[in-house]
């Protein structure tokens, strides 16, 4: 293969890889949005307050599986308040005032987060080094991060275990029920609650997840909410209610960035990844408004 | 959302006089510190503008736009370069243009608005956010080859004379601001407004009853850019004083929503009443932090918990009234106000 060929190969690989990354976020907003039709704006602070309370916890001395377990816990807790207080109040209102709510709840997190753990960037040592590994660059002249392919391979399995249970579990049965139609579902015994309990756990562990992959990549600190940011173009493109649609549009978007990053940045002066999510999420809308793998069609306007 | 529809009485324009000279006669004599203008006054003025701009956009049309900053940076950027390079150039006519520019843009990132809405038009507006941002900040021709990211704007120059105090440079956006409210009222009285309001409440009803929602939606965004456009020179020309890309961030964009959210969807004296609450409730909880915790508290657990109060009050004002405190104050008034203007059912 020529040098060039092997550059751009490495470059669609690692955006492919940190796509996953975006893949990770954008999966929360899916979970809530499957099984409750609202669209939680507040899911990347929830990635912040997640893994800054994970790193707050070990800092208070505690080994890191208790950490892991304990914000797993705090974000369960979350989940719960966050359907009680907010999202129940607001049944049967307009979408847009859903979407407002969950807007003011994301700044409500945000600004706990910072009054409890304080502004200041943290480090997180998962262990793995975001370095090239040293086998694969030998072998294939590939030079792919550790950390990068960790994070995917995590964004899989976490994608692909999610996707068996909405399809093979009892939970997955009733999940998929209550997103149909709520009403119906529980007139005939589906448990809503244990229902609704269980996706904002999910909710929780993916943003606790998505929040060390990238705490690890990037320091634990408020950029990680702008990043966040950019789960939704993602989300837009994959489609709304699509597990796997969060997966391959976390990849399209990942690899398409960093290739106008690297090829066409230059030329003037770089920060093209600062938007290009948007935009092809614009031009996506265009042509095909309900994402990739999105069923339900947006209501013409 | 319900429609608010506003009637002009008596009363209004007396308000409306006691207000001005409130704000031309009083103020100016009675506040001396120019503490107050520079940090309250001004930027009170210039994000009220930029409210009016989401106002009509969000409140009156019914687009999710968020990209409030984008278009005032676009018009912050014009202005400059209009002064800079176009000779001679009246103050008033590169604030104009600048916003003829800003709502160019307004157009053209607003067209996804045709397709989708909700969440889908939000994430595509923000691509005008990062995208106006980048560009300026990206290509040296805008900022004039300036390096140092951060430029000094040029003086404001009226008729000749140079404006420097911070009063005269209040009055100047009172003036500006004075006007584009007056406007902005018409327009949401008139068929215009009337249009938006149509397609904010039912657009299928709407394009059924002969009001283009092409058309509609594009001049929404159009006059609401240029208002944003407007708003963004003036805070770059009288607040900031100076230009830099990084002063119009996504952050800037939130707390223009906020404002809107707030104060008031739907409303004119709403945006003006969220300002007020956006920028001194924050001076309210740095005194309070003073005075009662003799600064022990750190700056920084202050701006949390003004985010933390602002988010909560976003949750508590859409469960409990969506519409803002532009209602709560009307119902106020109308608990004092005599039993003849009480309407009959309540």
């Amino acid at each position: 293969m020529t040098d060039q060929l092997l550059f751009f190969l490495e470059v669609v690989v690692a955006g492919m890889l940190s796509g996953t990354m975006y893949s990770l976020v954008a999966l929360g907003y899916v979970l809530i949005y499957k099984s409750s039709s609202n669209f939680n704006f507040a899911q990347g602070a929830m990635v912040f307050f997640a893994v800054l309370s994970f790193v707050g916890l070990m800092e208070l001395g505690l080994p890191f599986v208790a950490a892991f377990i304990a914000t797993i816990l705090l974000m369960m807790m979350l989940g719960l308040l966050t359907e009680k207080l907010v999202l129940r109040p607001l049944t049967n209102q307009s979408e847009e005032t859903v979407l407002m709510a969950t807007i003011g709840l994301g700044f409500f997190l945000e600004g706990l987060t910072q009054a409890i753990w304080g502004v200041e960037v943290r480090k997180l040592d998962l262990g793995v080094k975001d370095f090239p590994i040293p086998w694969i660059a030998d072998n294939f002249k590939l030079f792919i991060s550790a950390l990068d392919l960790v994070a995917a391979a995590v964004a899989l399995t976490m994608i692909a275990g999610i996707t068996l249970i909405f399809k093979y579990s009892k939970v997955g049965l009733g999940l998929r029920a209550v997103a149909d139609d709520p009403g119906a579902a529980s007139s005939i015994g589906i448990p809503l609650k244990n229902i609704m309990f269980f996706v904002w756990s999910a909710a929780g562990v993916v943003a606790l997840v998505a929040g060390m992959m990238w705490g690890a990549r990037a320091g634990v600190q408020f950029a990680l909410v702008d990043l966040a940011l950019k789960a939704l173009p993602v989300l837009i493109i994959g489609g709304f209610s699509s597990i796997s649609g969060a997966l391959i549009a976390g990849l399209i978007v990942g690899a398409t960035e960093k290739i106008l990053e690297v090829f066409l940045g230059p030329m003037v002066g770089g920060g093209i990844e600062g938007w290009a999510p948007y935009v092809m999420a614009i031009l996506f809308l265009l042509y095909r408004p309900e994402g990739l793998f999105g069923e339900k069609i947006i209501r013409r306007v | 959302m319900k429609p608010v529809f506003m009637t002009f009485t008596k009363k209004d324009l007396i308000n409306f006089f006691v207000v001005m000279v409130v704000a031309i006669v009083i103020i100016p004599n009675i506040v001396t510190t120019s503490y107050w203008y520079v940090s309250i006054l001004i930027p009170f003025l210039c994000l009220a503008l930029a409210g009016l701009g989401q106002q009509i956009i969000i409140g009156y049309t019914g687009q999710l736009a968020l990209g409030a900053a984008g278009f005032m940076a676009a018009g912050a950027f014009a202005c400059f370069n209009l002064i800079l390079r176009v000779p001679e150039i009246p103050f008033f006519v590169a604030l104009i243009l600048s916003g003829f520019i800003a709502a160019a843009f307004g157009i053209l990132f607003g067209l996804p608005s045709l397709r989708v809405r909700g969440i889908y038009l939000m994430v595509a507006t923000l691509a005008s956010q990062f995208f106006i941002v980048w560009m300026i900040d990206k290509f040296g021709w805008f900022k004039n080859y300036d390096t140092s990211g951060i430029i000094t704007a040029q003086p404001i120059v009226i008729f000749g004379k140079p404006l420097t105090s911070p009063v005269a440079m209040y009055l100047l956006s009172l003036g500006i601001v004075t006007v584009l409210t007056l406007v902005a009222m018409n327009l949401a009285r008139g068929s215009t407004g009337r249009k938006w309001m149509a397609v904010r409440d039912m657009d299928i009803a709407a394009e059924s009853m002969g009001v283009s929602l092409l058309k509609t939606k594009l001049q929404a965004f159009a006059i609401s850019s240029f208002y944003c456009g407007i708003a963004g020179a003036l805070f770059a020309f009288t607040y900031l004083q100076s230009l830099e890309p990084a002063a119009f961030s996504i952050k800037l964009s939130f707390q223009i929503l906020f404002i809107v959210i707030l104060g008031g969807l739907g409303t004119i004296n709403g945006v003006f009443i969220g300002t007020a609450f956006i920028l001194l409730f924050p001076v309210l909880l740095n005194f309070i932090g003073n005075k009662f915790f003799h600064g022990a508290v750190d700056a920084t657990i202050i701006s949390s918990a003004e985010q933390v109060v602002f988010g909560a009050l976003m949750i508590i004002f859409m469960i409990f009234q969506p519409l803002g405190m532009a209602k709560i104050w009307e119902n106020i008034k109308l608990k004092f106000a005599p039993k003849s203007d009480r309407p009959l059912t309540s």
